[in-house]
């Protein structure tokens, strides 16, 4: 069968429209978690068919579109849905952040701060930052209705009882616009700070669990924290060995044997783009010489 | 048969549904998030009295499984026809109505409609209000999607005040005039002048 066999955006019409009407109410109700009727997608779950099905859903011909997975541009996950998007919708494609429209992620916020004529849609894979307290979906559907969200903050005390600090490093819960508390998806809280106040429209998609929710730009995003632990984003003591940066989130690598190690952004955009106007870390090569 | 299949009921459709409900769509998700801002929204052509923009947000948003409440004259036979038979949606009163059409005036009143329930705020109404004049002006904006203050004109500031009070229940509305459209979600403060 041949890509234009499919429908624009390899999803049918009518599918298109029950996820658009699920997006227009999460847009409605800020950080609420709306049903949908997820469909097969020709790919595994935890695959990010979620985020594919809300994509699908958004996509015009006229999008340039990006797709990272934890930062990156060229690893599996991006490759394929990148190529999966450009067979069946033909859109335009791009790594750069700047450029994108549209950008598909797998737990990062990108680096490059992002603006009003772009949608971020993150790929989630357990949209209810309750379930592991609660694994009953009517009783968490009733906590969120009642905003009885004690549960949360006493599993966050329990870390700092147990841990010293509130040692959740990704998943990290926020409160939208004071009244919903949300899944960010397994984002590293470094990101959490850019969520708030963000000019670009936010969407999840969550394909297994079949949740749809959203924060509209310039939604308020508090992430959960203590009068006396307040909230941290953390941060990687280290700059990036290849670039140089000091304010970018950091992936750590092992190159040897010997506990070697090196850290480097794990935006791949980001990093290319500093490399390329000559900031050189201290693993770093100048940018067009061989490795 | 109410309805005869006449060339305004069966024409007026979209040329190329894919790419012209997905263009519509981005503008209404686009008028939704960021309340106070109109966009062109185009592709349908319905019988009168309805508006193109009214039109397009049916044929990109409603189907067999989405109940429409047409509103007074909006309620004639070339547009239940043309409804009927673009998107085989349903023609249903007020109170079991996810998507509702009309004037305001016809519409109200407002708390007819369904809100939604505190388990499942999402299930509520999506009124499209055909206004005689949208712009960038009049009563004051706050809320998600809103930088600072946007303005918009609003059939009764009042009863999306009352509205907003209900907060995370609450019908949702898409404002339309002509070809343009506006977004007003409940989550969206309506302050005074």
């Amino acid at each position: 069968m041949t890509e234009q066999a499919y429908n624009f955006a390899y999803l049918d019409e009518q599918t298109k429209r029950m996820i658009r009407r699920a997006i227009l109410k999460g847009v409605a109700v800020p950080g609420c978690q709306v049903p949908f009727a997820s469909r097969e997608m020709p790919m595994p779950y935890g695959w990010g068919t979620g985020g594919v099905q809300v994509t699908a859903a958004c996509l015009t011909p006229e999008d340039r579109l990006k797709v990272i997975d934890q930062g990156a541009d060229d690893t599996t996950n991006a490759v394929s849905i990148r190529s999966f998007f450009r067979r069946t919708a033909g859109v335009a494609v791009t790594g750069a952040t700047a450029d994108a429209t549209l950008i598909q992620t797998r737990h990062r916020i990108p680096e490059h701060p992002l603006t009003e004529d772009q949608i971020l849609v993150y790929q989630v894979p357990i949209p209810e930052p309750l379930r592991f307290l609660e694994p009953r979906e009517p009783e968490t559907r009733k906590m969120h209705s009642l905003e009885e969200y004690g549960l949360m903050h006493v599993k966050l005390y329990e870390d700092i009882a147990r841990h010293g600090a509130i040692a959740t490093s990704y998943d990290y819960p926020v409160k939208v616009e004071g009244r919903y508390v949300m899944d960010p998806s397994p984002i590293p809280k470094f990101d959490n700070p850019k969520l708030s106040g963000c000019p670009a429209l936010q969407l999840f998609g969550a394909g297994r669990e079949q949740r749809i929710y959203a924060l509209p730009p310039y939604t308020s995003v508090v992430s959960l924290d203590f009068d006396d632990h307040p909230f941290d984003p953390g941060k990687a003591d280290h700059d990036c060995d290849l670039c140089g940066a000091g304010d970018s989130y950091l992936d750590e690598v092992i190159i040897d044997d010997a506990g070697g190690r090196m850290f480097v952004c794990s935006d791949t955009d980001f990093c290319q783009g500093r490399r390329a106007a000559g900031h050189i870390g201290r693993l770093g090569a100048p940018a067009g010489a061989a490795a | 048969m109410a309805n005869p299949l006449t060339a305004e009921t069966l024409g007026g459709g979209f040329d190329d549904a894919p790419i012209q409900s997905a263009r519509a769509f981005r503008a209404a998700l686009d008028a939704m998030a960021r309340p106070g801002r109109i966009h062109v929204i185009a592709g349908a052509r319905p019988p009168a009295p309805l508006s193109a923009a009214a039109g397009t947000l049916l044929l990109t948003l409603a189907d067999g499984t989405t109940p429409v409440h047409l509103a007074g004259d909006i309620d004639c036979d070339a547009l239940r026809g043309w409804i009927t038979f673009h998107t085989g949606a349903p023609l249903v009163p007020a109170e079991a109505a996810v998507f509702a059409v009309g004037r305001w005036t016809d519409l109200a009143p407002a708390h007819r409609f369904a809100i939604g329930t505190p388990e499942y705020p999402d299930r509520a109404a999506t009124l499209i209000v055909e206004m005689p004049v949208l712009e960038a002006e009049g009563p004051v904006l706050a809320g998600p999607g809103i930088r600072d203050r946007a303005r918009l004109t609003l059939p009764d500031p009042e009863a999306f005040r009352a509205n907003h009070a209900l907060f995370p229940l609450g019908f949702d509305t898409f404002l339309t005039c002509g070809n343009r459209v506006a977004g007003l979600p409940r989550s969206t403060r309506v302050e005074d002048f």
